[in-house]
């Protein structure tokens, strides 16, 4: 397939809008400080707000092209020349990047008013405003950029801001923590897409989408699998799959706004986003696909384990984050038709997941910050709308239909029972189907310990109540999303998307057949769902109770933290303790040896200058012999 | 035998030294002629309106090419260039000179017998204007320093030299502060420049008994064709360049500089810094590019040892000293190394990157011997290094400009420092001296430290009780602080203008 866009025209050529809206509210809320407390917020909600009407106006622009020309390339100035690099500062407007920015700026939208109500008492609320916006404006560049290092530009920006806000708390040490753990494991990623970005220049000479795209036929396979493992191994960074998972349940020690759009409905996509945008290059080497799959499949996994172990409200939907985007990637991992599945499931789950983060946000506003669900319990009769919007969250995540999980993940696990070698489509379709009746497992476990069974408030004067009308209109938009999103997305979004993606190849027949995967896939749900809700009814333990093997894995992160710790972090830091011993006693030896023995030298030489004439006339003469000697010298052949 | 003939003489091109001999002659006159209160101002517009006119006389013979009075004086594109450097940088500096509102009755006084501080003084302060006789003293100076430049035979360059020195070593002594210093200073001065002069002499001998002549053209056929042995040859030129080498404060002839220019009054300390080098380093590039070019291969690594020592001698002392005056007389010799690179390169590009590193480095010193004559307590200036501190805190606007210009000094990009640094630099290295610009770089570090240290004294240092203050400058200081301050920017960031130049007049006559 030859990828050429077309160039901007008409009302398309102002998509530099989407990116520059956010910025300039983001740096005039930093520049002005705090003249700027009193309106700021609202600026901030404005301006995505804008983004947003103008994403819809482009959207429809876009729509209205013919489908073969349906792109919209804008270069606004050379970003970087230097010998044979030469990088465009231009933006890309096309299916994919249009539902994107309609993701990012829609659900922005509705998360940054109900951040207005959430953020009130905060008096870092301008600050806070400032960062967001700052995120929305890098994250859209990250997805206009029409080549991948305004791609990497935006994937540092996006990094930046959200290392801003998970420490936004700043003075809280885990949070403090929480933000550079984020930030070191994001550079391991982001290392790996830097190096696939130079890995591009080398071997095609341009780092352009078109120009990319088009030359992997020619590079060699192994080329294509090196490049691809490393563009992997940012999105795994990016989008905290294993193994570079640990920071993203950490990062919740940001503000719950934060988690439901930074961590859960966008930035943490990013990753999905790259292989997608990347399709022809994953495409190209089947066994780039198999690694992408078993990433996804183990991550997905291992989300759900986890998930089920957590006692934490935040860290259990981080958790099922990691596992849904396990899903994700084990759709962009399939390949071919499975990419549009992927994207639907990304779309779908940025309105289900962070409905369902703001509803936590909202459970938490009313029972003064608590986040261990074994002390929640009953809050169905005191926050009926937090009550009825998390609930279809939730039956939207574990795929009952018709919610929207339904039709994005049910199809994802029907493409992986596709797999052509049969041991893979029954390893990888078990493994999705498994996950399904875990996720139902910890989702159920999740809603009924908050919202029913007998209250286990422990706070004195704990007054539990529904928050104020600024937080639960989004909630009930996003609700409303959550529940009808998925029907209307799988039906238009694969053919929408078809001009990126390429055409699905048709009906395939997997090692079962649909309608046996639909029932199995009902089937482990209720199940799933039945088991936890039969479980927790009754409520639990204040207190985590022993447990066995695999729950105290679980509840450990599976060791995960524990292997970072012993692999990385001990040796790093006698790797760091060796470092600076050999600089203070080495190279700071040296350098102040040095400068100890000029400055010695230069008190010695100092006396010399003794101010007596006859002295500095010997000086002149012993000059003047050493001189005329030397000429002498070379004359008889002694020097030279 | 042929009747006496009067060899032809082109006064066109003659004209800017005269204009100047003339004006020096004139200025003896008005001392005796005008009176004492008006002497002043009459002096010094004088001094400025020779020295502008004889700028305007360089100008116009800009296209002369041409060796004239019997071939001893040649006047050529490096000899205009230089002649305009001069002229300009002793303009400058006659700004500093004439300046009286810093101190009461200027920074000269002629009868150095009274005490300071005594009533005789304060009457002598309040009632006289100083000794005026610094400018036609100045300006002979600045007649020598052109004739010395465009020497073309070493008769001439000897009687230039003395012409440019004698006037230097008074000015020496005038100074209203610290009188016995400066007569100390100006005494070593006189006695270590004959010393040097002698040795000179000595070699235009031996030259003059190897060449047979004392034209550069004439030493230059015969070095070109030896037929003498050339022991006359090389004692010869080692020890004309010790006396140029002296001049130019290269170690280890440089012993006399930090004890002149921190005795000295600083504006002659100033003017030497500036105008001297010019004239130095201007013979030095005539004598060695025209009358020894064929023996390029044997004083090349002598000269270049010569620059490595002055370059290390220059860095490592300027890092203990604790007087600003002596800081700058050691970066002065270090810089001088650094033009020795230049000159060593023995290329057009050597040439006229060292013209323009003459120029940079000229107006750079003029503006931070401006701004030390600034600072002052009651015992005039303050030069200590330890009374500096904290002076950013009082007078942000002259400090910053001394960091700007210590700054320049260091070499830092958009300074004339570095692109003057890097011009004889690369031509060194295009002329095969690699080895010169590896020990250039290396003691460039070293010298950052001692600037950086006066940088972070002023700075970031609490102003003690004793810190003194910053005098306001008067117009003329004003104008050399601005003056310098913009061409030190202005050769920063764009040199292309003066390095066309430097380069369209890099080419000596012979």
């Amino acid at each position: 397939m030859e990828h050429t866009f077309a160039p901007a025209t008409g009302v398309l050529s102002n998509i530099w809008l989407l990116v520059a809206i956010p910025l300039a509210s983001a740096t005039i809320l930093l520049l002005l400080g705090k003249r700027a407390d009193k309106w700021g917020h609202w600026l901030g909600v404005a301006s995505v707000a804008a983004s947003f009407v103008l994403g819809l106006v482009f959207f429809f622009a876009l729509s209205g092209l013919d489908a073969e020309k349906r792109s919209a390339e804008l270069s606004l100035w050379d970003f970087i020349v230097v010998g044979d690099l030469k990088v465009d500062f231009g933006l890309l407007f096309d299916p994919l990047a249009g539902v994107f920015v309609l993701l990012i700026t829609g659900v922005g939208s509705l998360i940054h008013l109900y951040a207005v109500g959430y953020m009130e008492h905060d008096p870092g609320r301008r600050r806070f405003f400032a960062y967001f916006n700052l995120f929305v404006s890098a994250m859209l560049l990250l997805v206009l950029g029409n080549n991948y290092v305004m791609l990497y530009f935006g994937w540092e920006g996006v990094g930046l801001a959200s290392y801003l806000l998970i420490s936004f708390w700043y003075t809280r040490p885990s949070a403090a923590t929480a933000g550079k753990k984020a930030f070191l494991m994001n550079r391991v990623g982001d290392a790996g897409l830097a190096i696939g970005i130079f890995l591009m220049f080398t071997e095609l000479g341009s780092t352009q989408y078109d120009d990319v795209f088009n030359g992997v036929d020619s590079l060699a396979a192994s080329t294509i699998l090196i490049m691809g493992i490393l563009l992997l191994l940012g999105a795994c960074g990016k989008s905290g799959q294993f193994p570079l998972q640990a920071w993203l349940p950490d990062a919740m020690e940001g503000p719950t706004p934060v988690s439901a759009l930074i961590h859960a409905a966008t930035m943490v996509t990013a990753g999905v986003y790259l292989i997608a945008r990347s399709n022809p290059i994953f495409s190209a080497n089947t066994t780039l696909q198999l690694i992408v799959v078993s990433i996804g499949a183990i991550t997905l996994l291992m989300g759900c384990l986890i998930g089920a172990a957590k006692d934490d409200i935040k860290r259990v939907l981080a958790w099922s984050t990691v596992s849904q985007i396990g899903y994700m990637f084990l759709g962009v991992g399939l390949g071919g038709g499975a990419y549009a599945l992927a994207i639907v499931h990304l779309l779908a789950h940025g309105f289900f997941k962070a409905n369902m983060f703001l509803g936590a946000g909202s459970v938490m506003h009313g029972m003064h910050d608590q986040v261990d669900i074994r002390r929640f319990g009953g809050l169905s009769k005191h926050m009926k709308i937090t009550w009825l919007t998390f609930g279809t969250g939730w039956l939207a995540i574990i795929g009952i239909p018709p919610l929207s999980g339904y039709f994005s993940k049910e199809p994802i696990i029907a493409a992986a029972f596709e797999r052509e070698v049969a041991w893979e489509a029954w390893v990888f379709g078990g493994a999705a189907l498994l996950g399904a009746g875990l996720t139902a497992f910890y989702m159920t476990r999740l809603f009924v310990l908050t919202f029913h069974g007998p209250a286990r408030w422990t706070e004195d004067n704990q007054h539990p109540h529904e928050s104020p009308a600024i937080m639960t209109i989004p909630l009930i938009l996003l609700a409303v999303g959550s529940v009808g999103a998925g029907a209307l997305m799988a039906s238009t979004v694969p053919d929408w998307l078809t001009p990126v993606l390429g055409e699905s190849e048709g009906e395939a027949h997997g090692v079962l057949s649909h309608t046996v995967i639909t029932i199995l896939s009902l089937l482990v749900t209720v199940l799933g769902a039945g088991l936890a809700w039969a479980l927790f009814r009754k409520g639990t333990a204040l207190e985590p109770e022993p447990a066995g093997v695999l729950v105290t894995a679980a509840r450990r992160n599976l060791y995960t933290d524990a292997f970072n710790e012993a692999v990385f972090e001990r040796p790093g830091i006698y790797l760091t303790r060796a470092l600076v011993f050999l600089d203070n006693r080495g190279i700071d030896g040296l350098v102040n040896g040095i400068a100890a023995g000029i400055g010695g030298g230069s008190g010695r030489l100092r006396r010399l200058q003794t101010g007596f004439v006859r002295s500095y006339a010997t000086s002149i003469l012993t000059g003047a012999m050493l001189v005329v000697g030397a000429f002498i010298a070379i004359q008889l052949g002694w020097l030279a | 035998m042929d009747p006496l003939k009067l060899p032809p003489i082109d006064y066109g091109a003659l004209l800017p030294m005269l204009i100047l001999f003339g004006a020096a002659c004139l200025g003896v006159l008005v001392e005796v002629a005008v009176p004492r209160r008006a002497r002043n101002v009459v002096q010094l517009s004088l001094a400025l309106i020779a020295v502008v006119a004889s700028l305007v006389a360089v100008i116009m013979e800009r296209g002369t090419r041409t060796v004239t009075i019997g071939g001893s004086v040649a006047v050529d594109g490096p000899t205009l260039f230089l002649q305009g450097s001069i002229l300009v940088l002793g303009g400058v500096s006659l700004l500093l000179i004439g300046d009286r509102t810093i101190e009461q009755g200027g920074a000269f006084v002629s009868q150095a017998a009274i005490t300071v501080g005594s009533q005789k003084d304060a009457q002598q302060a309040s009632g006289q204007p100083g000794a005026t006789e610094v400018y036609p003293l100045s300006v002979f100076a600045l007649g020598g320093m052109l004739l010395f430049v465009a020497a073309n035979d070493l008769l001439t360059m000897f009687v230039a030299l003395e012409v440019f020195s004698l006037p230097l070593y008074l000015l020496c002594a005038l100074a209203r502060r610290r009188r016995l210093l400066s007569q100390e200073a100006a005494l070593k001065y006189f006695l270590l420049g004959s010393y040097a002069s002698a040795f000179f002499l000595f070699g235009v001998a031996f030259v003059y008994g190897y060449a047979g002549g004392i034209q550069l053209s004439v030493v230059h056929e015969a070095v070109s064709n030896p037929q003498r042995s050339p022991v006359l040859l090389y004692a010869g030129l080692g020890l004309i360049s010790i006396g140029l080498l002296f001049k130019a404060a290269l170690a280890p002839f440089h012993v006399w500089t930090p004890d002149v220019y921190q005795g000295a009054p600083t504006p002659i300390t100033a003017f030497m810094a500036a105008c001297t080098k010019v004239a130095a380093f201007g013979a030095l590039l005539r004598v060695l590019y025209v009358a020894f070019e064929g023996v390029r291969w044997d004083f090349q690594p002598i000269l270049g040892g010569i620059a490595v020592l002055t370059m290390f001698v220059g860095a490592i002392l300027a890092v203990t000293q604790t007087d600003l005056k002596r800081l700058l007389a050691y970066s002065s010799i270090a810089n001088a190394g650094y033009l020795m690179v230049g000159v060593l390169a023995l290329n057009p590009d050597g040439l006229s990157s060292t013209m323009f590193y003459l120029v940079a480095y000229g107006f750079s010193v003029l503006a931070a011997f401006a701004i030390i004559s600034l600072v002052r307590d009651s015992d005039g200036e303050a030069t200590h290094l330890s009374r500096w501190a904290g002076i950013g805190r009082k007078s942000p606007l002259l400090a910053g400009i001394f960091t700007f210009i210590l700054l320049a000094f260091a070499g830092i990009p958009l300074t004339s420092g570095f692109t003057s640094k890097f011009a004889v630099f690369g031509a060194a290295v295009d002329g095969g001296q690699t080895w010169l610009v590896i020990f250039g770089v290396i003691t460039s570090m070293l010298l950052a430290f001692p600037y950086l240290r006066v940088v972070v004294l002023m700075w970031l240092s609490e102003p003690g009780e004793t810190t003194p203050a910053v005098s306001i400058p008067g117009f003329l200081t004003s104008a050399v602080l601005a003056l310098g301050l913009i061409v030190t920017v202005a050769l920063g960031v764009a040199p292309a203008p003066l390095i066309e130049l430097t380069q369209q007049a890099a080419e000596f006559v012979r």
